[in-house]
């Protein structure tokens, strides 16, 4: 049994395994457009998929049946956890606090580098999962003392429809909901998830349309445009950049993004350069070598961005939120576990400094 | 980004052989692609009789295999101890999917080639599509098998070519030593037509992915996959009712009863052909042609560049043998 096996089946082991019955994960989808010849487009992600009578859409996870279509993974949870809010990452919300994270089957990109394609390129009937509706996932999370239910590991939009209703059903119970997301996603469903949830990490891939096109199956524009939304939304937000060797690590990128942040978000955002690991279909190149994280981040300090971050390098000092006025650390990490908190009220407890996040 | 599988050392190798093709050392043979047809095939009406279907894959088989007889035929495709994958194409439903009579047809035919009950199996995405389609799903291991993917599963190790990555059913990837492939003549209302490269669409866990880009280079990538180049013996396309527009879903109004098969080897070879038949049914119903309405089946082409080869789509190379 491997890890994720093994997690899977004992980490949460109070909610019921699936019966072999389609129908309870079955709601018809928000967000589409019915057409002649009992055929659907899906106004969901920018891809907008025509699809016809008995077919499914890109993601895998949602059917046209006779002209009305249908999310399939409503409450369908291949795989839940509890994870500390680090792991997401999220840097700047609840920090040091746990997150009880679940996902369905499906995803509407198809990233080459994928470390969990067994579930997000998966349809839902071809993964193990379980039945757990809105209300549970809340009292889970309560169950489990998480402050926060996190939608992540695949792809919280092909499955918005439970996002939405769970996030309404957390807040009830008085708990948050964070959404971990490529951030391909149309304006009207964004605006909706924007209302319910907390925080919004998008994992922006690449700064290049032609990385979008070759290494995600997606585009970047659709992307830039719903981290701008989430920012005027005023819902938190943070951004994860995957560094590839080759691919999307040069200087000249690393300079475009950071004055893109700057210019479209404020300095203020907080941007996570992670370290690849060989996976799925990228498992030709290396992982990321250490000086590249840091060619990244000082160039996007340099640019003027307040909290840039490294990711997947334990111990590293750019784990650690520093005060960008004093220079001291206030948070302070290594790998997921938070060593140390030096905020009071959100501001630096060494020169009142405001840090921007959700911290209580 | 650059195609990182498979290449190298094929690459070399088909290097070799280009510098030895362009020496004059050899000619390409043609592909050939066997159409039978029988006006006749229905005389109660819209179901095939079952007896002249059978006849129908006979008089194929013969012409393809140059044959006095039909079981004689069937031997130059499978061996005694093979398991045989049928796999057919069951995603419309009845109406637009591979005939059960002539899937029946085969299974008679195999059975007297050698190829005892046990080690046949009919396949395609999942058994309700099967069961929608008019076969009944069966799992008995002492019988001929019929079963979805959903049933059988999916091999846990991912399969890469190029643009794809994908986990193939237990039935191609383990199972089955042989597959017949067993596509319909019908239109696709994203990538142009789907055919005998397309129908492989079928065996893998992900085909939702490789629709873009109405499924150029996908098409061709799937196809190879190494378990499915390396057991797919023969194409047998169900052309008895064809479909000129609006599938995959069958669409009563677009479709015609062709009234045939088509047989071939080279996959590239019957879906090109098969190709031309649904554009002239298109220029005699008043339709534009596919290239026109974006959807022109571009993989059928890439199959057959110098990275796939799998097959050929040039008419010169394509032996048309109407039976």
């Amino acid at each position: 049994m491997d890890r994720r096996v093994f997690l899977e089946t004992l980490a949460v082991p109070c909610f019921a395994r699936a019966a072999a019955n389609d129908a309870q994960f079955t709601v018809e989808a928000r967000f589409y457009e019915k057409l002649a010849y009992k055929k659907i487009k899906c106004k969901l992600c920018p891809r907008e998929c025509v699809i016809d009578d008995r077919e499914r859409g890109y993601c895998g996870v949602r059917e046209n049946r006779g002209g009305t279509y249908y999310s399939l993974v409503y409450s369908r949870i291949c795989a839940a956890h509890v994870d500390p809010i680090e792991k997401k990452p999220l840097f700047h919300f609840l920090p040091g606090s746990m997150a009880f994270s679940v996902a369905t089957a499906g995803c509407n990109v198809n990233c080459k580098m994928c470390q969990n394609w067994d579930i997000s390129q998966s349809r839902p009937e071809q993964v193990n999962a379980n039945y757990l509706p809105p209300k549970d996932a809340a009292a889970l999370a309560r169950q489990y003392q998480c402050p926060t239910i996190a939608y992540t590991y695949s792809e919280p939009v092909v499955f918005c429809e439970y996002v939405l209703d769970a996030a309404q059903a957390g807040r009830a119970a008085g708990v948050k909901s964070v959404v971990i997301s490529g951030g391909y996603i149309q304006e009207d469903p964004l605006k909706q998830l924007c209302r319910h949830v907390d925080a919004i990490k998008v994992d922006l891939k690449a700064y290049s349309e032609k990385f979008y096109k070759e290494v995600v199956n997606g585009e970047l524009k659709p992307v830039l445009n719903a981290i701008v939304t989430i920012r005027k939304q005023g819902v938190w937000n943070e951004i994860v950049y995957l560094v590839i060797p080759t691919l999307n690590d040069s200087d000249q990128e690393f300079q475009a993004l950071a004055r893109w942040v700057k210019t479209e978000l404020g300095p203020d955002v907080p941007l996570h350069f992670s370290r690849f690991h060989p996976d799925y279909l990228l498992k030709n190149l290396p992982p990321t070598p250490l000086p590249t994280l840091e060619r990244a981040k000082a160039i996007c300090d340099a640019e003027g961005l307040h909290y840039v971050y490294l990711g997947n390098v334990p111990g590293h000092p750019a784990e650690s939120t520093w005060c960008p006025k004093c220079r001291r650390a206030v948070v302070e990490r290594a790998g997921f576990t938070v060593k140390a908190m030096h905020l009071t009220r959100g501001k630096c407890q060494f020169c009142q400094q405001a840090i921007p996040g959700v911290w209580g | 980004m650059g195609r990182q599988f498979g290449t190298s050392r094929r690459n070399v190798l088909r290097a070799c052989l280009g510098s030895a093709l362009a020496a004059g050392a050899a000619v390409p043979a043609k592909s050939k692609v066997v159409i039978v047809r029988d006006p006749g095939l229905r005389p109660a009406g819209a179901s095939p009789d079952s007896t002249r279907v059978l006849k129908l894959l006979d008089r194929a088989m013969q012409s393809f295999y140059n044959s006095d007889s039909p079981v004689e035929a069937w031997k130059k495709v499978v061996r005694p101890g093979e398991v045989v994958g049928l796999k057919v194409n069951c995603l419309s439903g009845r109406g637009a999917a591979t005939s059960p009579v002539l899937v029946e047809a085969i299974c008679e035919r195999l059975q007297q080639a050698g190829i005892p009950q046990k080690d046949i199996v009919i396949c395609d995405r999942l058994s309700s599509d099967l069961e929608s389609a008019g076969y009944r799903v069966a799992s008995r291991k002492d019988r001929i098998r019929c079963l979805g993917n959903d049933a059988s599963g999916y091999d846990g190790d991912l399969a890469a070519y190029g643009s794809v990555g994908s986990l193939l059913s237990n039935t191609i990837a383990k199972t089955c030593d042989a597959l017949i492939n067993l596509p319909v003549l019908k239109d696709h209302g994203i990538v142009g037509v789907t055919l005998a490269l397309k129908n492989l669409f079928g065996v893998i866990h992900n085909p939702n992915k490789y629709h873009i880009n109405a499924g150029d280079p996908y098409v061709a990538d799937v196809y190879m996959l190494p378990p499915i180049r390396q057991k797919v013996r023969l194409a047998i396309c169900d052309a008895i009712t064809a479909q000129y527009e609006g599938g995959p879903s069958y669409m009563p109004q677009w479709s015609w009863p062709y009234n045939g098969l088509l047989v071939a080897r080279d996959p590239v070879a019957l879906d090109y052909t098969g190709w031309q038949i649904l554009e002239r049914k298109r220029a005699e119903k008043g339709m534009r042609p596919l290239r026109e309405m974006h959807r022109e089946p571009l993989y059928i082409s890439r199959a057959a560049d110098e990275q796939h080869r799998i097959g050929t789509n040039d008419p010169r190379l394509i032996d048309v043998v109407e039976a």
